[in-house]
């Protein structure tokens, strides 16, 4: 029963990321987009808790969304996975359901 | 699969409907049916045909109108959000005495049962907003 | 559990509509009600959950006379003459935010992070606003 979570705020800004990571639970994926692509960077000070957040679940980042913002594929954090719009939809329906941490 | 997007901004303000036009069309790509696609909150400014982009930017409701022509894709704008924001289709403005239309092409209005309807039919909702 | 009237009506789906936005700032409490309130009219199971800045939605006493918009929290009251009974509030997001569930204008089950978290993973349907 995994939930494919999205999260499209910046956490330097707004706790959208932090109350996403809270309610995932084990075997679940997070898809950071828009703003909230911020959230998969290294060397942040946020990166711990993202990255902590990877023990149980997966953690993506819409490219596009990366890219548009100039940030580069190395700069995110290891073992987030950075994907495209095509995988977006991949994680869509291979997961049980969405849910948007708007 | 059959999938539902739900759009509650409104286009340029906020990436949401750039994100779900993107995903919209990525879905179709692969072969996957959308149900429906539904504007809601200031979503339903999607569907004025009125707005005049500059030339060098994108045209999201002519995004939208072109993907909706070429897919028969079900674009339903929220009447009730949509009154609240003077988004009208011809009928609406004759019932609410408007001298004026602005529905772009390819969508309609309609009431929020479409949206629960959607979540129904649907095997996966998708909400994009703020 | 289905009661035998009910079996005829096709497939019920469990919809869960997520409120984490503050009333009045923003319209996203006011239209997400307007959204539930046609939802009950579709026989699913239908929930609502409030977390984060959402439970101030709830809050007792609001008056909005001194800024000229409508104070729809009554129609939270009239929820369960809609046979919408599942209201559910984070425990923790009352606490952060100084709240009790007696600050709120209508009964409400009030759940930890990890039951509301359980809860939403048994969802079919799950809309944010």
């Amino acid at each position: 029963m995994a939930t494919l979570h999205t999260v499209n705020k910046s956490p330097f800004e707004k706790r959208s990321l932090d109350c996403c990571i809270r309610h995932a639970n084990p075997g679940s994926a997070i898809l950071l987009i828009e703003d909230g692509v911020y959230g998969a960077l290294k060397d942040t000070a946020v990166s711990d808790k993202v990255s902590g957040a990877l023990d149980g679940r997966k953690v993506y980042v819409l490219g596009p969304d990366l890219h548009a913002r100039g940030m580069s594929d190395d700069r995110v954090i290891d073992g987030v996975e950075v994907v495209d719009y095509a995988a977006f939809v991949d994680l869509v329906t291979e997961h049980d359901r969405v849910q948007a941490w708007l | 699969m059959k999938l539902a997007v739900l759009v509650n901004e409104g286009p340029y303000q906020h990436q949401a409907a750039d994100s779900a036009l993107q995903f919209t069309k990525a879905a179709l790509e692969k072969g996957h049916e959308i149900f429906r696609v539904f504007f809601y909150h200031d979503g339903v400014h999607n569907g004025t045909r009125l707005g005049v982009p500059p030339q060098d930017d994108r045209n999201v409701t002519q995004q939208w109108s072109e993907l909706a022509e070429k897919h028969n894709l079900d674009l339903v704008v929220c009447v009730a959000a949509a009154q609240r924001r003077g988004i009208l289709d011809a009928s609406e403005a004759k019932r609410h005495g408007k001298d004026a239309d602005n529905i772009a092409p390819g969508f309609r209005i309609s009431g929020l049962g479409q949206l629960i309807e959607a979540g129904i039919q649907a095997e996966r909702l998708v909400v994009f907003g703020d | 559990m289905a009661e035998p009237w009910e079996e005829d009506e096709g497939p019920v789906k469990k919809f869960m509509y997520v409120n984490r936005k503050a009333p009045y700032g923003t319209i996203y409490a006011l239209e997400s009600l307007e959204v539930v309130l046609i939802a009950a009219a579709f026989d699913q199971d239908v929930s609502l959950a409030f977390l984060d800045d959402g439970v101030f939605q709830l809050k007792k006493g609001q008056d909005t006379g001194e800024i000229g918009v409508k104070n729809f929290s009554p129609t939270y009251r009239a929820l369960e003459g809609y046979d919408i009974e599942k209201l559910y509030v984070e425990k923790e997001s009352l606490e952060v935010r100084g709240l009790t569930a007696d600050d709120l204008i209508v009964p409400v089950e009030v759940l930890s992070q990890d039951e509301l978290s359980k809860l939403m993973d048994e969802q079919d349907v799950i809309l944010s606003f």
